[in-house]
């Protein structure tokens, strides 16, 4: 068998097992956030809050939830990371310095999980499962918190989903914070992980909690060894879409991802979410044709995107490749070409940002599917919860460029898409290619930026924009020769994730709390069938368009260059 | 004034009380639970996947290793023993200063572009040594022969596999330096060769440490 043939299968393989996936776990999650029902650990946690699940929140306070947790959390993980140094179990590593910590707890909070310290050299076991791993299951869980007040703010009020406990929903209302958070984490993502971990751990990766120990070698001398939570971190990480890996490595390394069945299984783990959501959004609107025409949206370009990398890589087009005979660098052999190019793809259009190859080596035109990836906004299928809101507002772009073609007024999901709501989508498109550009011409201007790349032309270019690219995407891949240990990288690449991540999040809740005031318009003659194939063609052709005007001029001067000169 | 400052507190007091309930259970509970099972089930792979040879733990299947000769005076880098098979390159974190080559301290990807001057020096030098070490009385390594994977570094940096073409280019430098017939070495190679998981999934592959471990077993035995 070829090893293209073989790539192709996996590919077939992955999207059997994620069809066969979807339905149940997309209608389970529907009735978590619509059931009124607590579990009686959920009643616990609750109690520990301080909280009480059943208060409906409308928008602003929906919010606040949200940006309180979410500030809370980076302070706690900031001061947990400055007193490493005096913590148990921290395997002797030392405290770590201001700008990093701050990187970092912005980093993970942000669902991000980029990384400018090495796992294994940095992070101790008190760090890595008390603090970075948590924040790897809560911030998936807000991000999914937000989309479904999204789809609360469409579904309301004419269908009832709520965990009100029988009160009457007013106008306005989008659910509980607290509730979503909790329920997201205890009923969704723990589940999930614990299967996942165990797989992984009956693949080989390591869960244990021993310190640092040589171990003897063939040839004699030793190697040294990091023990570590390293499966139960695993799982979540790619689960929740975060990425950061354990070591430096990230699923590149034997110990997280060990065999070629491992590796196919945590792509699987970052696609999940993100396409079950979606089945879950028509459920919540009532409509699952509406459900398949997002989902149909996001696989068009899933599998296009993954196909294009396929080509590239196996064509191997660069002058080290040519002389290599093929694009192995930064590649493990047991995942080969084609379940490398499979992981780039899914780990970019997912905030994931967890790698199993180095982008950075891979083809010129390859390295630019993973940046044109991200920009699309991480939405096809995106990060758990994060893509399903960004893949709703692209819809709502699409809505209103098709409304505007006709002269009407338009309208989504019974919804009036009127001045207001047509407002905070274009601040929700316009604000990610703002803080991607501005900060990566800055570094670009600015004299000390430049020394941290490892790579010189328009590949080094692309090490900065990769950068901003995936801190203000939130994905937390790189093109690693970037050295961004530095106190510029790590406070505008830090600025870059907080802005990225929470600004969106407010102009989502905003619609949503804009919509769920509305009462629905009913359908007629004139209205736009957004359930239909013409529909998702539209929103495929409005997401390609909308990206590549933005930053045409920014991939032309980096991967664009380097591909075509290859 | 007063009472948004007293309303934020509260937030802010709600959501650490949720940070920590929910850290016990994603950072304590749940981590501890995961470990109980995996040590209860899998306590090898749990740990690291050691691997033995007379009785004795030298490394792990999972984690590549390099196989030179002692380092001699004045040399900086160590010889390859040619008597072993060869893993990958391992060029790390190249400028980094504590690329370590297999010694897991750290571990990591070069990042070269398929452009950057240094790979095409690294592939070119690797190609020639590959060829160089491989060519031996009667069997010529031709450059088309040699697979992309002798001459690149993996992402980890620590790729406990070689391509079966890479393991069969090395098979007549092996039978000659140990003095074992070509047939019984190649015998091993494919032996020691592991195909795609159920046929598709993942790139066929010989793990350099069993392969190693199997071919010091044959030499003692022959």
């Amino acid at each position: 068998m070829s090893p293209v043939l073989a790539g192709v299968l996996q590919l077939l393989a992955l999207i059997a097992a994620l069809a066969l996936a979807y339905r149940p776990l997309g209608d389970y999650m529907a009735k978590v956030y619509s059931s009124d029902k607590h579990l009686r650990v959920e009643k616990w946690i609750y109690k520990g809050i301080g909280a009480n699940p059943n208060t409906e929140m409308r928008w602003p306070a929906y919010l606040r939830g949200v940006l309180a947790f979410s500030a809370v959390s980076v302070l706690f993980l900031y001061l947990l990371q400055r007193i490493q140094g005096s913590l148990p179990g921290s395997l002797g590593f030392s405290s770590i310095d201001p700008d990093q910590a701050f990187n970092t707890a912005a980093s993970f909070v942000s669902n991000t999980n980029w990384q400018s310290y090495y796992g294994e050299q940095a992070m101790g076991h008190v760090v890595q499962t008390g603090g970075l791993a948590v924040q790897n299951f809560v911030s998936a869980s807000v991000g999914i918190a937000v989309a479904v007040a999204l789809v609360r703010g469409f579904a309301l009020p004419h269908s009832r989903l709520r965990s009100s406990g029988g009160t009457p929903i007013r106008t306005g209302e989008l659910g509980n914070f607290w509730s979503d958070l909790v329920r997201g984490t205890v009923r969704i993502l723990i589940p999930i992980s614990v299967i996942g971990a165990i797989i992984l751990v009956a693949c080989g990766a390591i869960q244990n909690f021993s310190g640092i120990h040589s171990v003897d070698q063939f040839m004699g001398g030793s190697q040294q060894w990091n023990g570590g939570a390293v499966a139960s971190q695993e799982a979540i990480k790619e689960l929740g879409t975060n990425g950061g890996g354990y070591f430096n490595a990230n699923s590149a390394h034997p110990f997280e991802n060990p065999t070629p069945f491992s590796n196919l299984f945590e792509i699987f783990l970052i696609l999940l979410i993100p396409f079950a959501l979606t089945r879950t959004f028509g459920r919540m609107v009532g409509s699952l044709r509406q459900g398949y025409a997002i989902l149909a949206t996001m696989v068009t370009i899933w599998i296009g995107f993954t196909a294009l990398m396929m080509w590239t890589e196996f064509a191997h087009h660069g002058p080290a490749f040519d002389i290599a005979g093929g694009a192995m660098e930064g590649k493990e052999n047991r995942f080969g070409v084609g379940g490398s190019s499979i992981f780039a793809v899914a780990t970019t259009l997912t905030s994931t940002g967890a790698v199993d190859s180095f982008h950075s080596s891979f083809t010129g035109l390859g390295g630019g599917i993973t940046i044109l990836s991200m920009q699309l906004g991480e939405i096809a299928p995106g990060g758990t919860g994060s893509g399903l809101y960004g893949i709703l507002i692209m819809a709502i772009i699409a809505v209103f460029i098709a409304g505007l073609m006709v002269g009407r007024t338009p309208e989504y999901l019974g919804k009036k898409i009127g001045t207001r709501e047509i407002k905070f989508a274009a601040l929700y498109i316009l604000i990610t290619p703002a803080l991607v550009l501005i900060f990566t011409a800055a570094a670009m201007a600015l004299p000390t930026p430049g020394n941290s790349m490892t790579n010189s032309g328009a590949h080094g270019f692309s090490e900065i924009l990769y950068a901003y690219t995936s801190g203000a995407n939130n994905n937390g891949s790189a093109f690693a020769g970037l050295n961004a240990d530095t106190q510029w990288f790590n406070t505008t690449i830090g600025l870059a994730m907080l802005l990225g991540r929470f600004l969106p999040m407010v102009f989502v809740l905003a619609l949503a709390g804009s919509l769920a005031e509305q009462k629905p318009v009913p359908a007629t003659a004139g209205t736009l069938r957004t359930e239909k194939p013409l529909f998702t063609g539209l929103l495929v052709g409005a997401i390609l368009i909308i990206t590549g005007l933005t930053y045409f001029p920014a991939l032309a001067l980096g991967p664009l260059a380097e591909g075509l000169a290859s | 004034m007063n009472n948004s400052v007293t309303n934020t507190a509260r937030l802010l007091w709600a959501g650490l009380r949720a940070l920590l309930v929910l850290t016990v259970v994603t950072g304590v509970l749940y981590p501890l639970a995961i470990t109980g099972v995996a040590q209860g089930l899998f306590s090898d792979k749990a740990n690291g996947s050691e691997i033995k040879a007379d009785g004795k733990v030298v490394g792990s299947s999972l984690i590549g290793q390099t196989y030179n000769l002692p380092l001699k005076k004045g040399q900086e880098t160590p010889e390859p023993d040619l008597k072993w098979f060869q893993p990958r390159p391992s060029n790390g974190l190249g400028t980094n200063s504590v690329n370590t080559q297999y010694k897991l301290i750290l571990s990591g990807a070069t990042n070269r572009s398929g452009d950057n001057k240094d790979l095409i020096d690294w592939v070119k030098a690797a190609k020639a040594a590959v060829i160089k070490d491989n060519s031996v009385n009667g069997y010529t390594v031709k450059p088309s022969d040699v697979p992309a994977d002798a001459v690149t570094s993996s992402g980890s940096g620590l790729d406990p596999d070689i391509s079966p073409e890479y393991a069969d280019i090395q098979v007549h430098r092996i039978a000659e330096k140990n003095g074992l017939p070509v047939a019984q070495v190649q015998k091993l190679v494919d032996e020691q060769t592991e195909g795609r998981t159920l046929g598709f999934i993942g790139e066929p592959r010989v793990n350099v440490l069993e392969l190693n471990i199997a071919l010091k077993e044959l030499v003692a035995k022959s």
